[in-house]
């Protein structure tokens, strides 16, 4: 039962980083039509900042929770205004080459200096150690990430579907022309809602870089399993998006428990049997 | 919202006859290659990207969809052949037959599932298949894991043509390689690419017409993973190996460059796009990780720059159809 419980855990915390990039990539495919193919490596350099801030600044953890993800979604921005703003108009299939490119150009960097091994990063002393709850012991750090993430997912789904600033996106999301007939800056909210997808990834990257280690290719292979999750639950919705990352991750997680084997192929096949059932995802619109 | 391959305006009248001589120089500069000095293996190796760029781009460029996952059928035919010739003892034909059939049941099954959706949706879930595959045949034994299938044995074609003769190599890949490439010229020449060509530029409409696109773009899909899986069962005789190299998301991502830096939605173009990738590789083979820079370097000036490719930017000037 406790292998059972661990592996749920697991489970969870996969799914708040799924459901922290699905998130992201919702919101920049809201708005820029791009499906941004950069979230991986743009999660990694989050991961990468928070290591950089400790062993080259001495910056701690607590700040780098808050400086990695401006930084990383300042680096967002400048990709936007100085690239991906020249494919307004184009095939999305453009968006996503381009940031595909730019994904092999990070990736490519930080594995020339950093080789392919991971490099450790430590967890904060206030979340060192675990709890025993009876049922199961619980590395507190693990707890922390589950809940944080929920936390800032469950705030930005507040502040798209609830706000005045969320109501112009949605706004700007269905009739850009008409948004900016109003007075409203549109490419401005394009450039900032790109900086808040990335800067989602880069928190969920500094989130994992005391649990996976901090290595130049820990966001390529999780971006295409968050691709099959934003296959299963569609792009169009916030809430979606996060249900389906927690519920997948969970799913793994239990898969790892009782059938190991399948543990890294069974959200893909989960993908093929949604679209032979419903093929236009669980919440998804026909796209 | 422009499709992409806009950009590549057909020259209807001439087409054909200013393919047809392409087509001639083209084979005639290959046919000439062992006269030359060329390292043969090199151009091999070439051909058989070319080739799978070709595949690829029948998908892109005549049914507008975008695959992600073209190195499923690269791999998979890769292994089936390799097993076939290493383990079984196949003589080298029937493992090219073994190797593209097996890549053309897989594009039966992964083409249904796939051209349930469009656009990105459809580039996201190509791509969630070959990595479905990749962690199948990393746990697989018949595949060796890690280590790949190594040593395959070339044999004697037909019994008579001694494959592990370059130049007798040679000239069957270029065999080969012609063949495929005429295939998917005539696919695109014939009523078949039409339709398939109108669905991509009005999916709606072509369905008001009474074409079930889907069966066009399924039938698409399964011509050009199996022609994909030529090509992979023809890289087996040259590399002589099958390893999870040829089944990653990296492998799939260089077919999309090579055809677009030839030229999207052209005929000639991925074959130019081949070749020049993997003359890059081979040069700068030395630089490591920066070849991964310099490609996705090339891939961002391409897509923001030269979308045309070469073959369509040359078109494009001079007014000649590639």
């Amino acid at each position: 039962m406790q292998a059972l419980y661990a592996q749920l855990l697991v489970g969870l915390i996969n799914g708040s980083f799924y459901a922290l990039l699905s998130l992201g990539l919702a919101v920049i495919f809201g708005m820029l039509n791009i499906v941004n193919f950069a979230h991986g490596a743009l999660y990694m350099m989050g991961a990468f900042c928070a290591y950089f801030l400790l062993n080259i600044a001495g910056i701690g953890y607590w700040p780098a929770l808050v400086i990695a993800p401006i930084a990383v979604g300042i680096f967002g921005m400048l990709l936007e205004r100085t690239l991906l703003k020249w494919l307004a108009g184009l095939d999305h299939l453009y968006g996503m080459l381009l940031t595909f490119g730019i994904a092999l150009i990070v990736q490519g960097v930080f594995q020339n200096y950093f080789g392919s091994s991971g490099l450790p990063y430590a967890i904060p002393d206030e979340l060192k150690g675990g709890m025993n709850l009876g049922f199961m012991f619980l590395p507190v750090y693990r707890g922390w990430v589950v809940v944080f993430s929920l936390v800032v997912c469950l705030a930005t789904w507040f502040l798209i579907e609830r706000t005045r600033l969320g109501a112009y996106l949605r706004a700007a999301t269905e009739n850009p022309t008409l948004v900016r007939a109003f007075g409203i800056n549109v490419p401005r909210m394009i450039t900032l809602t790109y900086g808040l997808g990335v800067g989602l990834a880069a928190l969920a990257g500094v989130l994992s870089a005391p649990i996976n280690q901090v290595r130049p290719l820990m966001g390529a292979d999780l971006i295409i399993v968050v691709f099959a999750v934003v296959v299963i639950g569609g792009m169009g919705s916030i809430m979606g998006s996060i249900i389906t990352g927690f519920a997948l991750g969970v799913i793994e997680g239990l898969t790892k428990y009782f059938y190991p084997e399948a543990s890294n192929t069974v959200v893909f096949v989960l993908m093929v049997l949604v679209l032979l059932v419903k093929p236009t995802g669980l919440t998804g619109r026909a796209a | 919202m422009t499709v992409m391959t806009d950009y590549i305006l057909p020259v209807k009248s001439r087409g054909l006859h200013d393919e047809m001589i392409a087509f001639g120089i083209m084979t005639a500069l290959l046919l000439i290659v062992p006269l030359t000095g060329v390292y043969p293996y090199f151009v091999m190796q070439a051909l058989c990207f070319a080739l799978l760029a070709c595949a690829f781009n029948l998908l892109i460029g005549y049914g507008g969809l975008l695959s992600f996952g073209h190195a499923m059928f690269l791999g998979t035919a890769g292994y089936v052949s390799g097993h076939a010739l290493k383990v079984w003892g196949f003589s080298p034909e029937l493992g090219i037959v073994a190797g593209t059939a097996a890549a053309g049941a897989l594009a039966v099954v992964t083409g249904s599932v796939a051209i349930r959706r469009q656009g990105i949706y459809f580039a996201m879930i190509t791509l969630a298949l070959s990595q479905l595959l990749y962690f199948i045949y990393l746990q697989a034994t018949f595949t060796h894991g890690e280590d790949g299938i190594q040593g395959i044995p070339q044999g004697y074609m037909f019994g008579l043509l001694n494959l592990a003769n370059p130049t007798i190599l040679y000239y069957i890949v270029l065999a080969c390689f012609l063949f495929g490439f005429l295939v998917i010229f005539r696919a695109i020449n014939s009523p078949f690419g039409e339709v398939l060509k109108s669905t991509r530029e009005n999916e709606q409409r072509a369905i008001s017409l009474g074409y079930k696109t889907d069966q066009y773009k399924l039938l698409a899909f399964i011509l050009s993973g199996t022609l994909a899986g030529f090509a992979g069962s023809l890289k087996v005789f040259v590399a002589q190996n099958a390893s999870l190299t040829d089944v990653h998301w990296s492998m799939s991502g260089e077919i999309v460059l090579m055809t677009l830096v030839g030229g999207l939605g052209t005929v000639f173009g991925p074959v130019i796009g081949a070749f020049v990738i993997i003359a890059m590789q081979q040069y700068l083979a030395g630089f490591g990780q920066w070849v991964t820079v310099i490609q996705g370097v090339i891939f961002a000036s391409c897509v923001l720059t030269f979308r045309r490719g070469i073959a369509g930017e040359i078109s494009h000037r001079f007014g000649i159809s590639l």
